[in-house]
């Protein structure tokens, strides 16, 4: 979609007719959102819910449906489908706002033609040459397009054909999902769609934790475009985050490939050595981000100050360059085989919630040193003292640093509908607790004055970083960082004046602005407002509750609810709309388009930035302002258009291609990350989730909470714990290629087997929330999981897999062997994946 | 900054009759001075606006505290137009997670090779991280990669960030990627 | 005016809010942590340290598009009897009908003689045997000299009997119950009994419209067995002993007349039993 955020906002889910919740338990992971959907059904809207499991979700939705995990893509292709061959999108919404009528190039080959491949795929390399997936450019170098969708290769016609073998029969084949259900729920999506009606889809972690996650959620996007749902009230596509500030740390980007505000962490594996050369390699000609340059140059300003001038590349030189994938897995791997000496892991619990767990707590005893700051001791902070282990052979010197909680600390984070809303300080912190902004300050400071005398190039990044948070203001002892402070570094100012920078329009690309994050700008637009404290709600967009990057804007694309002509779709669906007396966009939400630049308004053929969009081109970050049905070259790795692969670990042969995988999925195949490569010894599908009533270890100590759910367990269906003799409330075994763990068995008719090509297929469930810590107890499916990651944004496949089960309890753990034999061609450094074009 | 002060008693029941002693047994029992006197415990307290640490859908929160300082009540801020007052378990447990017997609250340290966690000052663990980032730093810095300037360290890296503030991630990220860390991750992966 | 709850169990997703915001708000320690295996009810009933307890109940079908199938939910409380049991059974006066028109224990006055606790219909009154026992953590820090007892709804001591006060404290300021203000759905509404009432009805026309036909009333009217009507009713969709609440409670004090008749013709049994054996020997 072009942007990194959830493109609606929850209480907007009250306005749907209908709501699809597929890859979420909506209800219990998100209890207090899931009134909205309440809200929605009481006013008459059908709710969905598609899930491996029957959960407190399924049980308030109007329809379930049992789908086999990891499946998604078959169903959602399969509506794609049935959309296209019974007319039943909308068309003038996708005629005008998406790239349907495109004409993709002659070279293009699609699955179709390749069994379960696109072209460019290069076997030796296990990576695609993308340069075939594209459009067709005409001498101007314009691109082809057919309005009549005739054209043989437009994009219509090019997802016609690809997901034609996506029948209802196919689903009910693969899925489990029978042909009239489906058609039932693609009857009410239909019928929930259009200029009177619209249809939201909610989905988590159930879509994203999969070799092929990232295409899950397009393969929704294909769904709602089709059903012009984005950027309209009740639609959208509700991305359910599951941390407090897990889409701030996204968007300020505690992530190895980016910089704050998505701008790309330069990379060795590009030519990026200057900021000249960095910015060819990056920058979009046509859109929004062609004032990319800006957002760089005012980033580069508030980390490095006067230091950083136009003469040195305003300091580019200082930020260290990527030679591969640093993400955490294969981090984990290099800390395995010795080449991580110190660890910081802060507020994360990898040692029980990681997968593979035991390889990351095995790998920890690597480290020369570790730091934990948290505010509960943790499976990952006395990962030395485990079960199994034996601290006198660990050299790790270890510190806990105690964290102040949320309550202790003022401070922003940014909620799911990428809202940033401020909290205050109510009491001092426990005992002797600092907030994490104390630590990294002090750290900051300490290294500073470590290498205060320092004459080499090296340092300087350290030397020359802006380090100013100290507020006289500010209560508390002397050296107190001030969230303030930093919060108003984050949006930005003049560097001549010190004033603050009001929208992120005003950034300039030559020093005189300084901005750590661009798309936070706005959000202290002068020397006193705070607008992520303001706090006036309403019962509509309460535009004054927080505020909303990009902008304030609460629905992305809002454009898209008004037609092509700026009026509203119909009264019911209104609003926001080109106002022709005033010249302007208006209506309940700040307007995602130029504010005056009106519908008519013809694209510049040839132009940059904005210019190269009409007036009616609402996709303003994405080059060509039209929503991507077909992703073009180079801006995801493993396929233009979804396709099904079958989870690395499947019972189940893929029935769509003689492809199995996702070609482009990570794999790790050495001895301590063994995957279950033969379904005949673990015949069950196994899924991971979460509950209502835990997180992980800042609930399991809380006894209110422990004893609501007290232990680890495993749902299982009745059938299947009849023929493995489990019983109800006693242990069981759960177990994979690369470990055991144990649960509480919970035998329920809510787990049901399904029939897959005429094969009985049993699903079993555990919950991620337990480690052997805490009140609240047991062990983690983090256990069972061997590390496999989807290409594009290297998150792991722990939603679906396959695992054996027995009665009984698991043995001891022994003593871990960390020099297990991982022979050399296997070991691994942080940089690895090279190979793979991971960059 | 100034604290905002939520009203307590907002959009709920004032106008209750009494009906103390209403016979319903066989004699009307009487209510006890402490009864007669009852008030919840937040009455005046102080009411800060903060918001859930939990999942991401932002719910906002009321600490309430006494003029000591101390913690008495947590609950949902009905102002919130995402909320409206109301939480989930997880966050009506909130006042749980700040007052916590078995919440560690003071620095520890293990040595290499040591059975246990000992107590040590906060600023000698701060110094002590410090040097180790310095000397790990200068031991493993790489200028160059295949020709190309990289100047970064392979041999620190840095787990965390979806359960901590804005500004806490982005003085992280400074702080990091001006060492020259590369392996900076939270759990947006997980 | 009377207040008290509406338990909307159509409405309830089951996420136990209303527990936590209880205990927190009540300062009640957790009964222990043990797994039952009976669907997501690890709470299993109301006790004099659970004042709300949310009952799971699977009706389950697998018909393959799962609409037959239902997983119930509801929020079970102390009902705040209109002729309560346990007010007419407390020997101490401890026990009282406060000015919401509740039925509150006064922790200060009650001796923990548990006459009560037998004489409540619904299985709601327990005595607390002594705060802080069930294990080290269970009050997560709430040890007793943090607050001053006199504040809270309940006294710290333990040896009394406890149970649902419907926020006697919350409602001196105004304020609602910690359960219906956390409830994420509003499946727990408070107010004035008669306006719930109302609202009640007008919900089971609203579901019976929508085909939901099993959809009934609890305690709404009055129930029988010489109770009257409950200040905390719910609107249940299946019968009440589908999720464990009795079809025909019985105040006890109504059985007394019957419980002398009985006693009388067992006294006369007995003494013809008695001078049959005496004559046989």
């Amino acid at each position: 979609m072009g942007r990194g955020g959830a493109t609606a906002w929850v209480p907007d889910l009250a306005n749907a007719d209908c709501i699809l919740i597929q890859g979420s338990n909506f209800a219990e992971a998100h209890p207090v959102a899931f009134r909205f959907v309440m809200q929605a059904k009481e006013r008459g809207a059908t709710i969905i819910h598609i899930d491996p499991r029957f959960t407190r979700t399924s049980a308030l939705a109007d329809i379930f449906a049992p789908i086999r995990s990891g499946t998604d893509i078959v169903f959602l292709g399969a509506l794609v489908s049935w959309l296209i061959e019974n007319k039943r999108y909308f068309h003038e919404y996708v005629s005008a706002y998406t790239n349907a009528s495109f004409v993709v190039r002659q070279d293009f080959q699609d699955t179709d033609d390749l069994d379960g491949l696109f072209s460019g795929w290069d076997a030796a390399s296990g990576s695609y040459d993308t340069t075939s997936w594209d459009f067709e450019r005409d001498a101007q170098g314009q691109i082809v397009t057919d309005e009549t969708f005739e054209h043989p290769r437009c994009v219509l016609n090019v997802l016609r054909r690809h997901y034609a073998r996506y029948t209802p029969e196919m689903v009910e084949n693969t899925c489990g999902i029978p042909v009239a259900t489906f058609t039932h729920i693609a009857e009410i999506l239909a019928a929930n769609s259009g200029r009177e009606r619209t249809t939201a889809f909610a989905y988590a972690v159930g879509w994203t934790q999969h070799s092929s996650g990232v295409q899950f959620v397009r393969c929704s996007a294909l769904v709602q475009l089709l059903l012009g749902n984005i950027g309209r009230p009740g639609g959208g596509i509700m991305a359910l985050r599951g941390h407090a500030d897990i889409q701030g740390a996204t968007d300020i980007a505690t992530l190895y490939d980016l910089l704050p505000g998505y701008l790309p962490m330069p990379s060795a594996l590009r030519t990026e050595s200057t900021l000249a050369e960095y910015l060819a390699s990056n920058q979009k000609k046509t859109g929004w981000w062609a004032n990319m340059p800006k957002y760089v140059v005012s980033q580069l300003k508030a980390f490095y100050g006067k230091a950083a001038t136009p003469e040195n590349d305003f300091c580019f030189s200082y930020l260290p360059q990527l030679i591969g994938d640093h993400s955490m897995l294969p981090t984990t791997f290099a800390m395995k085989d010795g080449n991580v000496r110190g660890y910081f892991v802060i507020g994360q619990n990898p040692g029980a919630s990681g997968q593979n767990a035991e390889l990351v707590r095995s790998a920890m005893e690597r480290l020369e040193w570790f730091v934990n700051i948290d505010s509960f001791e943790n499976e990952t902070s006395s990962f030395w003292n485990r079960e199994g282990a034996d601290p006198s052979t660990i050299a790790t010197e270890c510190f806990f640093l105690p964290a102040a909680t949320v309550l202790e600390k003022e401070g922003t984070m940014t909620q799911t509908s990428r809202m940033l809303q401020w909290h205050d300080k109510a009491l001092e912190p426990a005992g002797t607790s600092k907030t994490d902004l104390w630590y990294f300050y002090e750290l900051g400071k300490r290294l500073k004055a470590l290498y205060a005398d320092s004459s080499d190039e090296k340092d300087r990044p350290i030397l020359d970083m802006t380090w100013e948070y100290d507020d006289p203001d500010e209560p508390g002892e002397p050296g107190e960082p001030s969230a303030r402070k930093v919060l108003q570094e984050i949006n930005g100012y003049v560097t001549a004046t010190g004033e603050q920078v009001a929208s992120f329009a005003d950034l300039k690309d030559d020093g005189s602005t300084a901005s750590g994050v661009w798309i936070y700008t706005g959000v202290f637009p002068d020397a006193t407002t705070n607008r992520a404290r303001s706090r006036v709600g309403d019962d509509s967009t309460s535009l004054g509750w927080g505020w909303a990057w990009p902008a304030n804007r609460r629905t992305l694309y809002n454009r898209a609810s008004a037609d092509p002509l700026g009026r509203p779709w119909s009264e019911r669906k209104k609003y926001v709309w080109w106002d022709e007396t005033k010249g302007e966009w208006t209506g309940v939400d700040v307007p995602d388009f130029p504010k005056t630049k009106a519908p008519d308004t013809p694209a510049i053929a040839g132009a940059s930035g904005m210019d190269a969009h009409s007036g009616a081109d609402p996709f303003i970050m994405l080059a060509q302002g039209r929503a991507q049905l077909f992703v073009p070259a180079g801006e995801l790795k493993d396929a233009p258009i979804p396709a099904h692969y079958e989870p690395l670990q499947s019972p189940i042969h893929n029935a769509l291609y003689a492809q199995e995988v996702n070609p482009m999925m990570r794999q790790w195949r050495r001895p301590d990350n063994r995957y279950n490569d033969s379904p005949h010894d673990y015949p069950y599908v196994l899924t991971t989730y979460r509950i209502t009533e835990m997180s992980g270890i800042m609930t399991r100590y809380i006894p209110w909470l422990a004893e609501l759910q007290p232990e680890a367990f495993c749902e299982l269906d009745p059938e299947l714990a009849v023929e493995k003799g489990i019983r109800n409330g006693e242990y069981m075994v759960i177990s994979t290629a690369l470990g055991e763990m144990e649960a509480k068995a919970l035998v329920s008719g809510r787990m049901r087997p399904l029939r897959i090509n005429g094969k009985r297929v049993h699903q079993i469930g555990i919950p991620y929330n337990y480690g052997r810590m805490g009140f609240a107890r047991g062990d983690s499916p983090g256990e069972l999981i061997a590390l496999s990651m989807d290409p594009n944004v290297s998150i792991h496949e722990s939603k679906s897999l396959t695992c054996n089960i027995r009665a009984g309890r698991r043995a001891p753990l022994a003593t871990p062997d960390i020099e297990m034999a991982v022979p050399a061609q296997m070991r691994t450094t942080i940089g690895e994946s090279v190979a793979h074009g991971a960059q | 900054m100034a604290k905002t002060t939520i009203d307590v008693t907002q959009g709920i029941l004032r106008d209750v009759q009494s009906e103390i002693g209403k016979r319903v047994g066989m004699l009307p029992n009487l209510a006890s001075e402490r009864t007669k006197t009852l008030r919840g415990r937040i009455n005046g307290a102080k009411a800060t606006v903060s918001v859930c640490p939990y999942c991401a859908v932002g719910c906002s929160t009321v600490a309430y505290t006494d003029s000591t300082g101390m913690l008495l009540d947590v609950e949902g801020n009905p102002e919130s137009p995402i909320n409206a007052g109301h939480l989930c378990p997880k966050g009506s447990a909130i006042f749980g997670m700040t007052v916590n017997d078995a919440r560690w609250t003071t620095v520890k340290y293990r040595a290499p090779f040591s059975h246990r966690w000992e107590e040590r000052p906060l600023s000698w663990a701060m110094e002590r991280i410090a040097s180790l980032i310095k000397t790990t730093r200068d031991e493993t810095f790489v200028r160059e990669w295949n020709g190309k300037r990289v100047n970064h360290t392979r041999a620190i890296a840095s787990l965390g960030g979806a359960t901590f503030g804005i500004e806490e991630n982005y003085l992280l990220g400074k702080l990091m990627h001006s060492i020259g860390v590369v392996s900076i991750e939270n759990q947006a992966r997980i | 005016m009377a207040t008290g709850f509406f338990t909307d169990t159509t409405l309830c997703i089951g996420c136990k809010a209303c527990e936590v915001a209880c205990k927190q708000w009540n300062e009640l320690p957790s009964d222990g942590f043990s797994f039952t295996g009976d669907s997501y009810d690890n709470t299993v009933e109301l006790s004099g340290t659970t004042w709300r307890h949310v009952a799971f109940v699977e009706q389950i079908a697998a018909t393959p598009d799962g609409v037959e199938d239902r997983w119930l939910m509801s929020s079970d409380v102390c009902k705040h009897c209109e002729n309560a049991g346990c007010l007419e059974a407390c020997p101490t006066g401890a026990i009282i009908r406060n000015e919401f028109g509740s039925v509150y224990i006064q922790p200060d006055v009650c001796n923990g003689c548990g006459y009560c606790v037998v004489s409540c219909p619904f299985g709601v009154v327990d005595l607390i045997d002594s705060l802080g026992g069930t294990a080290k953590y269970s009050t997560a820090n709430l040890q007793e000299s943090r607050l001053d007892a006199s504040k809270t709804a309940l006294a710290h001591t333990g040896g009394v009997a406890g149970k649902c006060t419907l926020c006697y404290d919350r409602q001196t300021l105004g304020m609602v119950p910690a359960c219906a203000k956390a409830c994420p759905t509003d499946s727990i509404q408070f107010g004035d009994v008669a306006t719930l009432r109302e609202r009640a009805k007008e919900r089971v026309t609203t579901l019976h419209a929508r085909g939901e036909t099993s959809a009934q009333l609890y305690g709404a009217d009055d129930i029988g067995g010489g109770i009257g009507t409950l200040n905390a009713f719910f609107l249940l969709k299946d019968r009440p002993s589908v999720y464990n609440l009795p079809e025909r409670p019985v105040l006890p004090s109504t059985r007394q007349p019957d419980g002398y008749a009985a006693a009388a013709v067992i006294a006369v049994g007995l003494a013809i039993a008695g001078w049959a054996i005496f004559r046989s020997a």
